[in-house]
């Protein structure tokens, strides 16, 4: 899914952020009035305070998986917890489904997080002295549901992560995957619109870590929810994400699909990270390909335009002659040629700039 | 100053010492140097307190009250009024607890202000059968925790029939079952008060901190001038003194509580009162569990202080039994005491940690299992009851309740063994005591009296000066001169040095048996699990066996005050020296370090500030003991504090004495504090 394909196809974002400040320390406020949004965090620490966000804007629509990428300290999390209020927003708009969410009282945002958010932590979060099947119900039971109904319904979410026969273990009882699993569930319980998962993956094993993306990405193809997605880990965003940003100090350095900020870095500080990625494992055909189609020259193999190079590179650098790239329904729209990808893996210079 | 501040603590505290055996050398004792004995400016402080204590109770906001006997309006105290209130709420609780365990029709009186019961001789409501209660006591072990719990508690409850203790044990008890939760709820919710709102905090803390460092005594005097005597003076007081751990370990746990936690329960959309009652509170379970565990074990200790101003039950026999030497009931009424305590604090933790299975699909009589057992209970008791009645003629019925002091006694056993002890023994214990009382206790005691009050000054504000920079200081002087303004400066010398020694003792038995057994696994668990059991028994439990072996000396209250703070000693010292990280102990290990080395250069730095803290409550533990010990006789501050407990205008000087006391507590605690927060600071691990 591309980021063109989802802003045509929903205008309304069920998220919209704009120039969203955070600041802490004590007098934050009148510290960021002062500024007159030219927020520089030397000056602001002489005052004693700490810039979190600075002047964040984005958009997440329907449907979506937005991730928020940046290292420790980059106020990743900080956008994550000031989207459902759990922390205070210095300066800014939020609106979630076009309603006003600072304008909210205490008794909205409550009833807001009952009915349409749901999180996930890093360190799962789980309250110790509830069972998986108590923490799973929790949510629900907050919301003032009897215990029966909350039972089923947990029971059900305990079977969609996978932990049936787990139910009466308590969290310590549980390896971190199995906990993270618990976090999912009580997450998903009240059938969230918006699904926050900050860093969810961070504290578990790379193999497990691994497992766990393949089942977060096989529970959004059953779910189909609006994600907001906080890590720092570059390649986890680039598999998971239909929209990056990328933070660093507050400030988001680039907002944008993972194929362009691979291929196209706005700043010094992204190309670092994209340095070291391996392009055929992120990079679909249509990123590459060429979009003018010079019939003579194709040769008899088709490749669909959006699978990962990877997954056909073996065919297409056999073949001699150029390979034809089609849509969902056959059409041809476009062209590769193996030398393309070669270029693109092994060439010195940035591929964009030349396809540019 | 500037020479002194860039040198080494080491050097600072060298000179120190050499100002302050200057000073105490020269100042000569005098009745009017100000360097030998500061003018007790702080002697009409008593007198004052006592002027409004009376006002506050007779004089202040006077209000109207019907008098039912001389049916007529009275003017009366607003505060006395309150007051009296209260108690009769608090009485009445603990009357009605009471009479259901031991029988009785006042509460049912009280309800319905009805003159039959004196006029008619069917009008009686029996007690509970003791076979009844001890079944309930087993069902409910059975019920919370399963058949090891039932098992301790029906043996309990046997003990203390068989032996004859039930009805003072059931008078205990009433009163333990109202303070007791009463505490933890009160210190639950300023806890919660306290962890909301930093302004609570900041009020709270302090008035803790003095709390908790006032002897019990003291608390006794004002509670009786306001509340009068009797069971419900006893549970006030019991209430006041078992608060303040509740509040500060609730504030403790709550704190801890990982923010994710937090985010979790307010993403789960939590009000406010949600929040608190189904996030915080159960995930700061652990800590709020040592809080009740703490509160039992005040509320039995109190019970036999509670005894000086009237509480009836086990504690007032315990002291009865005291007095007149008595050892071996003294030693089974305690063990009375202690059974409940345990008890009581394995049921709570049991009921805390109950958890429900949604999955069980019940039948009506497996989800009552429990009522209709405890019903089928009450009848056989019942039956058995009456039958006992039949089978024991017109003698004591057995099945119903055992009265005071005709079950089984062990008294003759224990009588002949201290007699065996001191006819074989006394030699033995006779030079034991002499040396330790001619050679060490009494130089000690002269050499602390000895000391001029500008020296003490000296010496103290300088170690707080050394460790704490001027603040500390300051702070510890400014305790230091309360003190000094009294009139009561020599018993505070005194009490230190009672205390001083008994640290010193403690300190080095609790570091030397910590470090042995911190070198096993098995050790330290075993070690943990005496300190456990050993503070389960209430401060006063100690005092009995020394007074077997030693008598009424010095040396008993100072062998208990031993034994009692060693225990904190102990443990500290284990929980520190295993708490040092695995990867030290592996580099230790692969530099070829050998168990001295280990010991001396990993293990003792780095557990240096929770062993600070082993000593800081050793400090605690046997300030409290020592004054507690002024029940066995000591010319100290406790002494007094226990004169003024006999005195009509006590208030004033019980107060003032137990200020001194606390303040003797805070100097230290803060000095010991201050020092062990700049180590962790110094090791990284604050």
């Amino acid at each position: 899914m591309s980021s063109q394909a989802i802003t045509a196809s929903s205008t309304k974002p069920v998220i919209k952020c704009s120039s969203v400040y955070k600041v802490f320390g004590e007098n934050a406020k009148k510290v960021l009035a002062q500024s007159n949004g030219h927020v520089d965090a030397k000056t602001f620490k002489e005052a004693g305070c700490v810039v979190g966000v600075n002047n964040a804007s984005f958009e997440v629509y329907e449907g979506e998986i937005f991730v928020i990428m940046g290292l420790s300290g980059s106020g990743k999390s900080t956008i994550a917890n000031l989207i459902p209020s759990l922390t205070d927003t210095t300066s800014g708009d939020i609106f979630i489904d076009g309603q006003d969410l600072l304008a909210m009282t205490s008794k909205q945002l409550i009833e807001l997080r009952r009915n349409k958010m749901g999180m996930v932590f890093q360190n799962f979060g789980l309250l110790p002295h509830k069972t998986v099947l108590e923490n799973i119900a929790f949510p629900l039971q907050v919301k003032g549901k009897g215990t029966d109904e909350s039972v089923k319904r947990a029971l059900e979410m305990v079977e969609l992560v996978g932990l049936d026969g787990r139910e009466n273990y308590f969290p310590r009882q549980l390896s971190g995957g199995q906990q993270q699993r618990v976090g999912i569930a009580r997450s998903l319980a009240v059938e969230p619109d918006i699904w926050f998962l900050d860093e969810p993956f961070s504290a578990l094993d790379p193999l497990i870590r691994k497992e766990m993306q393949d089942e977060f990405l096989r529970l959004q193809g059953v779910l189909n929810k609006t994600i907001l997605f906080v890590t720092h880990d570059f390649n986890e965003a680039l598999r998971l994400a239909d929209r990056i940003a990328i933070m660093k100090d507050g400030v988001i350095e680039q907002l944008d699909t993972p194929a362009n900020i691979v291929l196209r870095p706005a700043t010094e500080y992204v190309r670092k990270f994209t340095e070291e990625v391996p392009r055929e494992k992120v990079l679909k055909i249509e990123d590459v390909m060429d979009p003018e189609v010079n019939a003579s020259q194709l040769g008899p193999l088709q490749v669909l335009k959006d699978v990962i190079i990877q997954t056909v590179a073996e065919a297409v650098l056999t073949e001699q002659k150029h390979v034809a790239v089609v849509n969902e329904t056959g059409d041809i729209v476009g062209s590769i040629h193996a030398s393309k990808i070669i270029h693109m893996l092994f060439g010195k210079e940035n591929v964009a700039d030349e396809k540019a | 100053m500037e020479f002194l501040n860039n040198r080494s603590k080491s050097v600072q505290f060298f000179v120190l010492l050499v100002v302050f055996f200057t000073l105490y050398l020269t100042v000569a004792p005098s009745e009017t140097n100000m360097l030998w004995r500061l003018p007790s400016l702080l002697s009409s402080f008593p007198g004052a307190i006592n002027g409004f204590a009376e006002y506050l109770m007779y004089d202040f906001f006077l209000i109207e009250i019907y008098d039912p006997d001389l049916e007529e309006f009275e003017d009366s105290a607003l505060i006395r009024e309150l007051t009296r209130g209260f108690s009769r709420a608090v009485l009445f609780c603990i009357e009605f607890v009471r009479e259901i365990l031991l029988g009785g029709v006042k509460t049912i009186v009280a309800f319905t202000s009805w003159d039959f019961v004196g006029e008619n001789k069917w009008a009686v409501w029996p007690a509970l059968p003791w076979t009844v209660v001890a079944g309930g006591a087993i069902l409910l072990g059975y019920a919370l925790k399963g058949i090891g719990l039932a098992l301790l508690a029906g043996l309990a409850t046997a003990y203390i029939a068989i032996f004859g203790q039930w009805v003072p044990a059931m008078e205990t008890l009433s009163f333990v079952l109202i303070a007791a939760p009463v505490s933890c709820l009160l210190g639950l919710f300023l806890g919660a008060i306290a962890y909301k709102s930093r302004t609570a905090e900041n009020i709270l803390m302090p008035l803790l901190n003095v709390a908790q460092t006032m002897p019990h005594f003291s608390y006794l005097i004002p509670v009786m001038v306001f509340f009068g005597v009797g069971d419900h003076a006893g549970a006030i007081a019991t209430i006041i003194f078992a608060t303040p751990p509740m509040i500060r370990l609730t504030l403790l746990g709550l704190k801890r509580v990982s923010p994710e936690v937090v985010e979790a329960g307010a993403m789960s959309g939590c009000s406010n009162s949600q929040m608190m009652l189904k996030v915080l509170i159960p995930t700061a379970r652990r800590d709020i569990l040592i809080g009740t565990n703490q509160v039992i074990m005040q509320c039995l200790a109190m019970a036999v202080i509670a005894s000086f101003i009237g509480a009836k039950g086990l504690g007032f026999n315990l002291l009865l039994a005291l007095n007149q030497l008595r050892i071996g009931q003294a030693l089974e009424l305690g063990i009375c005491i202690v059974l409940i305590a345990v008890v009581l604090d394995k049921l709570s933790l049991a009921w805390a940690n109950k958890q429900t299975d949604y999955f069980a699909n019940l039948n009506f009589s497996q989800r009552h299992k429990y009522a209709i057992l405890f019903l089928v209970l009450l009848g056989t008791s019942i039956i058995l009851t009456f039958s006992g009645k039949i089978l024991f003629g017109g003698e004591i019925n057995y099945f119903y309740l055992i009265p005071h002091n005709q079950g089984i006694t062990t008294e003759p056993f224990w009588q002949a063994g201290v007699d065996w002890m001191v006819e074989n023994w006394y030699r033995g214990l006779q030079i034991f005591n002499n040396w330790l009382i001619i050679d060490v206790l009494m130089p000690m005691k002269a050499a602390y009296l000895g000391m001029p009050v500008i020296a003490t000054f000296v010496l103290v504000m300088g170690v707080g000066y050394i460790i704490g920079g001027i603040r500390s200081a300051l702070v510890v002087g400014g305790f230091l001169l309360f003190i000094a303004f009294t009139e009561w400066w020599d018993r505070a010398l005194i009490t230190a040095y009672m205390t001083s020694f008994a640290v010193i003792v403690s300190a080095l038995i609790g570091i030397t048996v910590g470090s042995l057994c911190a070198q096993s696994k098995l050790a330290s668990k075993a070690i943990l699990i005496v300190c456990d059991t050993l503070q389960t028994f209430p401060s006063f439990i100690y005092l009995i066996p020394v007074i077997m072996l030693f008598g009424v000396t010095d040396t008993s209250v100072l062998i208990a005050v031993v034994v009692y703070a060693t225990i904190p000693a102990t443990r500290y010292t284990v929980e520190g020296l295993r708490s040092v990280p695995s990867t030290l102990q592996d580099a230790g290990s692969m530099s070829g370090v050998n168990r001295v080395q280990r010991w001396m250069k990993i293990e003792m730095p780095l557990a240096f500030p929770h062993i600070m803290l082993a000593i800081n409550q050793t400090a605690v533990f046997a300030l409290f003991m020592v004054i507690i010990g002024a029940m066995i006789g000591t010319d100290d501050l406790g002494q007094y504090i226990l004169k003024a407990l006999s005195d009509k205008n006590g208030i004033g000087n019980g107060l003032m004495l137990g200020l001194c006391v606390a303040f003797i507590g805070l100097a230290v605690d803060h000095l010991i504090r201050t020092w062990a927060d700049q180590q962790k600071v110094a090791l990284g691990l604050a």
